[in-house]
């Protein structure tokens, strides 16, 4: 199953995905992978503010919430089956 | 022993009884409870100064375990050693040894949260390749339990080559062994670096080849991370012209065309999960409680509700707790300025004593209640980790007006007090929004403007019924308003203007709710009274002296005459009560008569043609005048001007402010004059407190000057307004 083009701003709440690619061109975003969110790191949507920005992520057990502005940059895929 | 705390002294003029025998610096990530084991490992044996320059606190504390006293000095929480604020620039200059004035420290004690391994060892690895002795705490080693983390300690100590310590802070379990190992880190070798970036280390290795004089590796490392900036320019400079022209062509071999600080960040986070996997047995799930209550607060409407609750219990105790206690403050030093008069007649001396001393030093004091009330809130919504989830949810309400979620707490303080409410602000990181923030934070109606409003309310607004509204409540709760949106227009127009900027990135770390440990709480509660008596009590009380001067110089000793001339002539004439009722009313009038041709009066007399186009003559232009360092101050002052001819006979205030004519017989205090003067009040920056906050939080005068004439002109021209349309 193919999410290609789905962003951690696209991911819904409850769900998990892997993050596959980062544009870091944006220092903004480069100083959110100092944080972890890089490739390879696992993300999962844990809610929103009102009107859905900002938003909640818990990556390995830390709570980090974004901006969809932001979390756009994060291109994402589909945890593996079974995990 | 040393004294047990000492505040605000500027950091290199810390003197020791004894040099301590070392010096650790303790690291780790924000919300780490760093600052709980620092408080755990130091007690009370701690000193808050600042840093050189900057506005950055530096805590340093003793830990004495047998004959060692080691110096324990807490940086502010990084994520990593490329700094990018100003408080991560603190910290990697001390660690480096870089810091003017602070001593290069022989070791680190690393603070890694068992709950949060992740973020915990990318830092903790960027540590122990500084080649100096490491230890490690690991903290909420009992939350990592409960939630079944289950960390292999052995594996971690074998991996990383340090010492680690499981500690629980709350508790104080774990924390005897660590004592000793801090003790003891002078003892303890470097440990071998961790080849995360083999490249990395060979470029640097060549760089460092080529530099005049020995550098340490790793600050090698993070230049060339880093690149040539402002921060690293003595480093550059260090490391010799060869090494520092060759910079950029390294560089350029080691990232091409990929960001530094993102190549940094995949490199070092890939060998972070392959660690983790093998120390960590599951990912953190969660406690039940814990689930519940993020859960719960995770959704949109009932976090936002949940804030709003919290904040009306935050508010409403800080009102309610606090007016007891500063009634008694009141009444005391009524009391003691009585008691003082009582003893030494009404001199000079006398009078420097009750009426500038003690209510000036009152007037300190009588802003400590709501402020220890409210920082017990902050503290206790910080380290439950509550206050970053209120940033989050008022993240996008507060953009909308140029700030960020962070500056919420800080509006919603200043409804109390803008002293704390300002304090508060540094909380936020970004500079602009910090300033914009202190600069809306005034405008916000706080606990000194309500007798003011209720005075002048209570005398002129009727208290007709509007609905189920009465016109009074009314008027009231639209000053609240008033003050909101000019704060809000206030911090958008800095935005545009003098502040303007980028948008801060926006990642706050969601910290897992935990319980507050009360010993901490304490002590950072005691640490911001000390700040607080220390640095704006000062300021209020030579204003306070300097005010009183004005009202009480130049004394005129005909005015003094002829009261005891007429005292003398009533004793003829009555007894008794009525005598102690005129003697009083002489008095009263003399009080008037000298203040009226004092410096102050004569201020008020000199400014009325100023003021007269808002309808003040000029007894309301001196007791504004007298109200700028204190706005509560105004009552008093109108109290005694207003003792005078035929308003005296008046027995309320607000009776004889209603009585007051102008020579001609018109009345002084028309509604319109009144609302101008609400106006004005709502708006002018008069307190000295906050003044001297202002000058403190941002390190120049620049802000408060600016803060005080923005204000005063808004005020000015709000009470013109009112009058002048309202009069037509």
């Amino acid at each position: 199953m193919s999410i290609n083009g789905n962003t951690l701003a696209t991911l819904k709440r409850g769900q998990k995905a892997i993050i596959n690619f980062v544009d870091a061109t944006d220092p903004q975003v480069q100083r959110l992978m100092v944080l972890g969110l890089v490739e390879g790191a696992e993300v999962e949507n844990a809610g929103a503010a009102i009107g859905g920005d900002p938003m909640e992520f818990r990556l390995f057990g830390c709570g980090i919430s974004l901006r969809q502005e932001h979390a756009r940059y994060f291109k994402i895929s589909p945890v593996a089956a079974g995990d | 022993m040393t004294k047990s705390v000492e505040i605000r002294v500027p950091a290199d003029k810390i003197t020791l009884n004894r040099r301590p025998d070392a010096s650790v610096a303790v690291v780790g990530t924000p919300n780490s409870g760093k600052s709980t084991l620092f408080n755990r490992l130091t007690g009370l044996k701690q000193r808050i100064g600042n840093y050189p320059g900057v506005t950055v606190e530096r805590h340093i504390g003793l830990l004495k375990y047998g004959e060692t006293t080691t110096e324990l000095v807490d940086l502010p929480g990084t994520h990593s050693l490329s700094a990018h604020s100003l408080e991560e620039h603190i910290t990697v200059d001390v660690i480096f040894g870089r810091m003017a004035g602070t001593r290069v420290p022989d070791g680190i004690l690393a603070v890694l949260d068992a709950t949060n391994l992740y973020q915990g060892l990318f830092l903790v690895q960027q540590l122990i390749d500084l080649e100096m002795p490491v230890i490690i705490a690991m903290t909420m080693s009992d939350a990592a339990d409960q939630t079944g983390i289950g960390i292999d300690v052995q594996k971690l100590q074998q991996l990383l080559g340090v010492p680690v310590y499981p500690v629980v802070a709350t508790t104080g379990a774990g924390l005897e062994k660590l004592r000793q190992a801090i003790s003891d880190i002078r003892t303890l070798p470097a440990p071998a670096r961790i080849s995360v970036w083999p490249e990395l280390a060979e470029v640097a290795g060549e760089l460092a080849a080529s530099a005049s004089g020995t550098v340490r590796f790793a600050e090698v490392e993070r230049l060339l991370i880093d690149g040539a900036t402002q921060a690293n320019q003595p480093f550059l400079d260090r490391l010799g012209p060869e090494a520092a022209s060759r910079l950029e062509e390294f560089r350029d071999k080691l990232f091409g065309l990929e960001p530094p600080i993102a190549k940094d960040a995949r490199i070092r986070y890939k060998w972070v999960r392959e660690t983790q996997e093998q120390v960590q047995q599951s990912t953190p799930r969660l406690t039940s409680w814990r689930t519940r209550v993020t859960g719960f607060l995770n959704r949109p409407l009932p976090g936002t509700i949940g804030l709003f609750v919290v904040m009306a219990i935050v508010f409403q105790a800080v009102f309610a707790w606090a007016t007891p206690v500063m009634d008694v403050i009141d009444a005391a030093t009524s009391h003691l300025g009585s008691a003082v008069i009582e003893t030494f007649g009404d001199g000079v001396i006398a009078s420097l004593i009750a009426d500038g001393i003690i209510a000036g030093v009152g007037s300190v004091i009588i802003f400590l209640p709501q402020i220890l009330i409210l920082f017990l809130f902050i503290i206790l919504l910080e380290d439950s980790g509550y206050l970053a989830r209120a940033a989050y949810l008022m993240d996008r309400a507060m953009r909308s007006v140029g700030l960020s979620g962070q500056s919420i707490i800080p509006m919603i303080s200043s409804f109390a007090c803008a002293v704390p409410g300002i304090m508060a602000t540094r909380v936020i990181p970004n500079r602009r929004d910090r300033i914009a923030t202190i600069l809306a934070a005034p405008f916000m109606t706080c606990s000194a403007r309500l007798p003011v409003y209720a005075l002048l309310i209570a005398a002129f607004v009727p208290a007709t019924q509007i609905g189920f509204m009465n016109l009074q409540g009314l008027v009231l709760f639209g000053l609240y308003l008033f003050g909101i949106v000019a704060g809000i227009l206030t911090a958008l127009l800095m935005r545009q203007t003098a502040l303007r900027g980028p948008k801060p990135p926006f990642a706050l770390m969601l910290p897992e709710f935990r319980r507050p440990n009360l010993q901490t709480v304490f002590i950072q509660l005691l640490g911001r009274a000390k700040v607080f008596l220390y640095r704006a009590g000062t300021v209020i009380f030579v204003v306070a002296v300097i005010v009183w001067a004005l009202a009480y110089y130049p004394r005129s000793d005909e005015i003094r005459e002829q009261a005891v001339q007429q005292r003398s002539a009533a004793a003829y004439t009555l007894s008794g009560e009525e005598l102690e009722r005129r003697y009083q009313r002489i008095d009263n009038l003399a009080a008037a008569a000298q203040m009226e041709q004092s410096w102050l009066g004569r201020a008020g007399h000199f400014v009325e043609p100023a003021f007269a186009p808002l309808g003040w003559d000029w007894r309301v232009s001196s007791a504004v005048i007298a109200g700028f360092p204190a706005r509560e101050v105004v009552i008093a002052v109108l109290g005694t001007v207003y003792a005078v001819g035929d308003e005296a006979d008046v027995g309320t205030l607000s009776g004889r402010l209603k009585a007051s004519t102008w020579p001609n017989g018109d009345k002084v205090f028309t509604l319109p004059m009144v609302i101008g003067l609400l106006i004005f009040y709502a708006c002018c920056l008069q307190c000295a407190a906050t003044l001297a906050v202002i000058r403190r939080e941002t390190n120049t005068w620049r802000w408060p000057v600016f803060a005080w004439a923005y204000m005063t002109t808004i005020g000015y021209c709000g009470a013109l307004l009112a009058f002048q349309l309202g009069s037509a």
